[in-house]
């Protein structure tokens, strides 16, 4: 019995450790300089040091690396949201000759590796004038992010009875006033649910984010590698911004950690 | 002020849902619509709300045509089986949707908020959310948010077959004390002949997208027009049987006889179908007519004040249901008495022929 409590104990706390270990190494590794990490094996930090940090907020080809890909990624959400919304009410409302192939062919969107559309996107976006702009990088990710907007927001809209939007029209509402006084709300939580997969794909995606872009809005991840390149190992002021790279997504995924459970429960997530 | 139907029907793809119908509901009236499940009840009630487009006919409401005027613009009121409020907004916001839509002063919208929220007993609850009240309360809000404007007609869908046994009784009481003094029709969808009969008003069986009878409640229960609408009309359900009528007499397929009274002594020789309701079949011998049936007995419920007793009887499963305990050992042949007098003979094609003597 006490056996198995303890193993009880000891098998999560290995395993939370395993997984905390990289995340650990990498902010150790953002308050050592370079020369520590390179010189000596060291648990936590010898000299602490916030020069890395300091460099990152200081220097505009580093912090407009965050600028860059908080304004793509937070412009890619509103979209995929704002367009899936309208998309995923029709397909959990009506029935229309080849909905279910649709919603399907949707998800196969997703299916294709990013680098096949990488091409073709730099070509059109080079010619239209559109290459190294936010939303560049915004609508290519969109391509993607709504597919599984709509299924992640079809999913909790059909949980929503047909009956409350008919008792919202005998009380007088119209479709729009219904839709976005009372149907928004009551879904809010899909919506952030949504939200939250279009803003993690489109923070950790690079390839395209890469692609897409040269100075005005090269995203976070690029600079990183360029700077990698550049001058050497510079480890901690990469580890730095690794470490700086994690914090928006476990921001949002506070936010957000009860509704997710909701969306596993409806099996849309 | 009335509501009229004119031949309306309902198919989606191939399936009819509604058959042609013709109903007229008059202001001041408590209407039931009496099926089960999959009768056509709720489709049947938003072709009356606008909610749908009858696919043939017309709906005329106070003398105009208003097929296909979306409900928006008609003034009516709904309430659900499944307890619908808005989630995101208060008990108060809730009931005060409709009068908010129709951009009524605040002042009324608080007066008058307030006072449905008293009659229905939610005033302590107008600050929480739906989520936060029992399932009682959630359909009191709803019934509360219908009642809130002066709809002209007010549609109940099995208002209250979500809740548990008590909440109903009480609601029950309510509802008809609700409608009392309102100049509204009140149309309410049920699947219990027992609530149909508490309401009384008048009531429409609903067979498969058919109306096979409307009229006063009691006197349908009373004098179906059909064996479908008998059928339709019982709780547990009617008992039924072959027979043929001979001169003075009826007689069954395993040669029982019994003869024949009230009007059904005039009938003309030939088949008919006998229906008794289950509460004229009893242990004891009772009632005007008592003729003995038996059968091997297949199900017994004991509820403590009423013993109902199911038992095959010439292929068919009949039920009896009495007052008390009655304990038949399953499996074991019963030995019961079915008052004929209270019997139902149908034709051949279903419509009603006669009544045993009590009955006419």
């Amino acid at each position: 019995m006490n056996a198995n409590k303890a193993a009880g104990r000891v098998v999560p706390t290995l395993y939370i450790i395993f997984l905390l270990l990289p995340i650990y190494w990498l902010v150790n590794m953002s308050f050592k300089t370079t020369n520590e990490i390179l010189g000596s094996f060291t648990l936590y930090p010898q000299e602490f040091t916030l020069d890395n940090y300091i460099t990152i907020f200081t220097d505009p080809t580093w912090y407009m690396g965050y600028v860059n890909s908080i304004a793509y990624v937070t412009l890619n959400t509103a979209i995929s949201v704002a367009v899936a919304l309208p998309a995923a009410y029709a397909f959990s409302r009506y029935r229309f000759i080849g909905d279910k192939h649709l919603f399907f062919w949707l998800l196969t969107n997703r299916m294709a590796p990013p680098a096949v559309f990488a091409l073709p996107f730099f070509q059109l976006y080079s010619a239209v004038g559109l290459f190294d702009t936010h939303i560049a990088v915004a609508l290519a990710h969109t391509l993607f992010n709504i597919p599984l907007a709509v299924w992640i927001l079809e999913g909790f809209m059909s949980g929503v009875p047909r009956e409350l939007d008919e008792t919202a029209y005998v009380d007088g509402h119209g479709f729009w006033s219904f839709f976005l006084k009372i149907f928004v709300p009551t879904i809010a939580a899909g919506i952030g649910v949504a939200a939250f997969f279009c803003f993690m794909f489109s923070w950790v995606e690079l390839l395209l984010a890469k692609t897409l872009t040269a100075v005005d809005a090269k995203p976070i991840a690029a600079t990183m590698t360029k700077t990698a390149s550049s001058s050497g190992y510079e480890l901690g002021l990469l580890a730095a911004a690794g470490t700086l790279t994690i914090i928006p997504g476990a921001f949002v995924i506070y936010f957000v950690r009860n509704y997710i459970a909701k969306g596993f429960a409806l099996g849309r997530v | 002020m009335a509501l009229t139907l004119k031949g309306v029907t309902k198919r989606v793809g191939n399936a009819v849902h509604i058959h042609p119908t013709d109903l007229t509901f008059e202001t001041g009236s408590f209407n039931i619509l009496l099926g089960s499940t999959l009768a056509g009840k709720t489709t049947l009630m938003q072709l009356m709300a606008g909610l749908e487009r009858p696919l043939e006919g017309e709906v005329w409401f106070d003398g105009k045509n208003v097929t296909g005027m979306p409900v928006q613009k008609r003034n009516v009121s709904m309430v659900y089986q499944q307890f619908i409020n808005y989630p995101n907004m208060t008990v108060f916001e809730n009931i005060a949707s409709p009068l908010r839509v129709a951009r009524a002063p605040e002042v009324t919208i608080r007066e008058r908020v307030c006072t449905m929220a008293e009659l229905l007993r939610l005033t302590p609850m107008l600050d929480r959310l739906p989520g936060a009240l029992s399932g009682g309360q959630q359909q009191r809000t709803a019934i509360a948010r219908a009642l809130v404007k002066d709809a002209d007609l007010v549609l109940l869908d099995e208002p209250l077959a979500n809740l548990d046994f008590k909440l109903r009784e009480e609601l029950r009481d309510e509802l008809p004390r609700l409608f009392a003094d309102r100049n509204c029709i009140v149309v309410y969808a049920t699947t219990e002949p027992t609530e149909a009969l508490l309401f009384g008003g008048n009531t429409a069986t609903l067979f498969e997208g058919s109306v096979t009878q409307f009229g006063p409640t009691r006197q349908i229960y009373r004098k179906p027009n059909s064996l479908l609408s008998a059928e339709v009309f019982s709780d547990p359900p009617i008992n039924v049987m072959a027979c043929e009528k001979k001169g003075d007499h009826f007689e069954d397929a395993d040669g029982a006889r019994w003869t024949a009274k009230g009007t059904a002594a005039g009938l003309s020789d030939g088949p008919y179908t006998l229906a008794i309701r289950p509460h004229f079949v009893t242990p004891a011998a009772t009632g005007a007519d008592p003729v003995p049936v038996s059968g091997r007995v297949l199900v017994t419920e004991l509820s403590g004040s009423e013993s109902i007793i199911h038992f095959a009887r010439g292929g068919q499963t009949w039920v009896s249901q009495s007052h008390g305990i009655h304990a038949f050992e399953v499996g074991s042949e019963a030995h019961l008495h079915a008052d004929f007098s209270q019997a139902l003979y149908f034709a051949p094609d279903g419509s009603f022929a006669a009544a045993g003597a009590t009955q006419s």
